[in-house]
């Protein structure tokens, strides 16, 4: 089959490999008829994310068709479409069983490393470094899917792809990153980063009864989608000074929680942002927290900072401080997604959210490098490349 | 997870760490400053052979940061620190020099080398003073009762599922049984070991019969977690590999990482107890020649 595998910082190349075959009785093979690159593929793309080998599978948003059944995969049969969860849940342990699919216990085969590196190892991912279980991902023909008996989710009615592709990660990230906020009648949420997790989490903190939405980027395409699909209001911050304007239009208190959609990669400028590249850079710190700094200074007091957005490892000058002193709460996290399945499912079948509205770009698998690469530069106002493994 | 030391006074992580440091201090010094470095020891200004000076501390320094032979690191302080000696004893007998200061270079010299050598041979016996012996201890919780997870224990048969060293276990009567261990070179060792303690759903113990290549003895517990959360499952391995060739491969072989060893079989333990299969990418496809990344699964998964 065709499958784009990572080769290096920016360097990805779709290549002829063996097809996945079954290889416990818990897995399922998937024929993906969509699969899209996500934001956080790009720290992978830019070489952000230690433990990648060359060959490596990439993908994690995927969907498809099954094709096979492992003997122990009863509630699934050949023919089934469904949308598969980024974060790989054994559904027996006891942090599946509290709802917290993302760090189970068991589906890292990898979790001595993880061990080292965090203490504790969270679930395995696909396609996303060996830290985390070094798993073929899904930008690919077909994928092979662990304990597919309690991850995936059916579709059995008319959606097309991209009505519910985004199920596999995007949609429940930026909803577990407003339900992290906690939202109550009146709050205003500021949300840093309007890419596609950015815009889900604008959406998602209206329909949990946010008052306001205030959204945060550089880019006129994004700030557009997030005015116009999202109905936010957007500060560009290469035009004004955020915190100050964040003050000003919440009457000198600050958002009542604030949602860091960045993540390890952030942007800025400044004598700061020059001191976290050039740290980054000399490999003395993993991540650059210019957002996740400004959203702890902005944020009201008492308030929660939510932080879907990626980190790796070491973060400096976290203003831990504000934190403490002014009773922040701050709530992360890898998404739980299986937990989201069936009521975002049902969130689109009313009609309250359709999820297609954030693709800009389709593109065959063979263009995935392509895709990386406008991805990664915003060419042509891209926000959401979606694959399609079959199409020339 | 720890290993006993049981005769050692010093950490000699710790002391390793320590040497690290000052290597690369003092490496950085005679890079930068070999002139005033040359002043203060009281011999002749030689900058160019105290820059190369400078890079093998450095050198050392950094390869003991390296984790991987930090022994073998340390052993290359004690060449440099007998090189140092050396020259420091030619430069005592030159009227270029100092005297008074050479002759305290050249103490401080024998004594970072007293502590180099230390070091270097706690480094590389081992934990308990004595070469090889590795004393292991991990804990895991596994959301299952105590009954079935000492029922799977209690047959030894069963252990090679989780064990990825173990080839084969079989029981010859109710209390004795054959092991079959992996051993460097695709070759195997073997031994009787007979069950040492009993404490139903509680307790098993074992240890290695008289005449077996690698004495060792084990024994696993299980308590019931606080708040119906399963089972708490507590394993210790000792191993007393004999001296020797065999002895000393099989030390090395157990003792590069005996505690990650463990700690990946309670993983497997968990894994096959808790979801009826142990996860695993080998025969995954990937675009290079192998399934899997042998600088991190094949290295993890042991």
């Amino acid at each position: 089959m065709k499958a784009n595998c990572w080769y290096g910082k920016n360097d990805v190349r779709v290549e002829e490999v063996d097809d996945p075959k079954i290889l416990n009785p818990r897995d399922a093979i998937v024929k993906i008829t969509s699969s899209a690159i996500c934001g956080s593929d790009l720290h992978l793309y830019n070489g952000f994310v230690p433990t990648m080998s060359k060959g490596d599978i990439l993908g994690h948003e995927f969907m498809g068709e099954v094709v096979e059944v492992g003997s122990a995969v009863k509630n699934l049969k050949v023919g089934d479409r469904v949308v598969v969860p980024f974060p790989i849940a054994c559904g027996n342990c006891f942090f599946c069983q509290k709802g917290l699919f993302s760090v189970c216990e068991n589906s890292n085969p990898n979790a001595v490393l993880a061990e080292e590196m965090w203490g504790h190892s969270p679930a395995g991912i696909y396609g996303y470094s060996h830290l985390l279980g070094g798993y073929a991902g899904g930008q690919a023909q077909y994928a092979r899917v662990p304990y597919a008996d309690v991850n995936p989710i059916k579709i059995e009615n008319g959606f097309t792809d991209e009505q519910v592709l985004f199920l596999s990660d995007i949609f429940p990230t930026g909803y577990m990153a407003a339900e992290n906020c906690q939202i109550q009648g009146g709050d205003t949420v500021a949300v840093w980063g309007c890419g596609p997790v950015g815009q889900f989490a604008i959406k998602s903190a209206y329909l949990l009864g946010a008052e306001r939405v205030i959204a945060i980027d550089r880019f006129p395409e994004r700030l557009g989608m997030a005015r116009e699909k999202g109905g936010a209001e957007t500060l560009n911050y290469e035009d004004v000074n955020i915190s100050e304007a964040l003050e000003e239009m919440t009457g000198g208190r600050g958002p009542d929680s604030c949602i860091d959609a960045v993540g390890m990669e952030a942007h800025g400028h400044g004598a700061i942002y020059a001191y976290d590249r050039m740290k980054q850079a000399a490999m003395l710190e993993s991540d650059r927290p210019i957002a996740l700094r400004e959203a702890i200074m902005s944020c009201r007091n008492g308030g929660t900072v939510s932080v879907p957005g990626v980190y790796g490892g070491f973060a400096d000058k976290i203003p831990f401080g504000s934190v403490m002193n002014r009773s922040l709460t701050i709530k992360t996290g890898q998404t739980h997604v299986q937990r989201y399945l069936r009521p975002l499912l049902e969130r689109i079948e009313k009609g309250e959210i359709d999820p297609s509205f954030v693709v800009t770009h389709r593109l065959p698998l063979e263009e995935a490098p392509r895709g990386y690469e406008i991805f990664k530069n915003k060419e042509d106002d891209c926000i959401k490349v979606v694959l399609k493994p079959w199409e020339e | 997870m720890r290993t006993n030391g049981g005769m050692v006074k010093v950490d000699e992580k710790q002391l390793a760490r320590g040497l690290g440091w000052f290597s690369i201090g003092l490496g950085l010094a005679q890079i930068l400053a070999p002139r005033q470095l040359a002043r203060m020891i009281g011999v002749r200004e030689r900058p160019i052979l105290f820059r190369l000076i400078g890079l093998r501390e450095v050198a050392s320094g950094i390869g003991i940061f390296s984790k991987a032979r930090p022994a073998e690191w340390v052993q290359s302080r004690v060449a440099g620190d007998m090189m140092d000696l050396t020259l420091l004893a030619a430069a005592l007998g030159l009227n270029t020099s100092t005297r008074g200061r050479v002759a305290v270079a050249t103490a401080a010299v024998a004594g970072v080398t007293a502590l180099d050598v230390l070091c270097a041979q706690q480094l590389s016996s081992g934990p308990n003073g004595k070469p090889g012996a590795i004393h292991v201890e991990k804990v895991v919780t596994i959301n299952r009762s105590p009954e079935e997870l000492y029922s799977f224990w209690r047959n030894f048969e069963n252990l090679p599922r989780i064990m990825n060293h173990l080839v084969s276990v079989k029981n010859l009567d109710d209390k004795r049984s054959h092991w079959v261990v992996k051993s460097p070179g695709g070759t195997t060792v073997e031994w009787d070991a007979e069950m040492t303690m009993e404490k139903p759903n509680e307790l098993i113990g074992w240890r290695s019969l008289e005449g077996a290549q690698v004495d060792n003895s084990g024994s696993v517990r299980f308590e019931r977690a606080p708040g119906g959360r399963g089972t708490v499952v507590r394993v210790q391995l000792d191993y007393r590999p004999p001296a020797g060739v065999i002895g000393a491969t099989l030390a090395k072989f157990f003792g590069e990482a005996p505690e990650k060893q463990v700690a990946v079989d309670l993983h497997r333990f968990k894994q096959l107890i808790e979801t009826g299969e142990i996860p695993r990418t080998e025969g995954q496809p990937a675009g290079r020649s192998r399934s899997t990344s042998r600088v991190y699964d094949d290295f993890v998964r042991g």
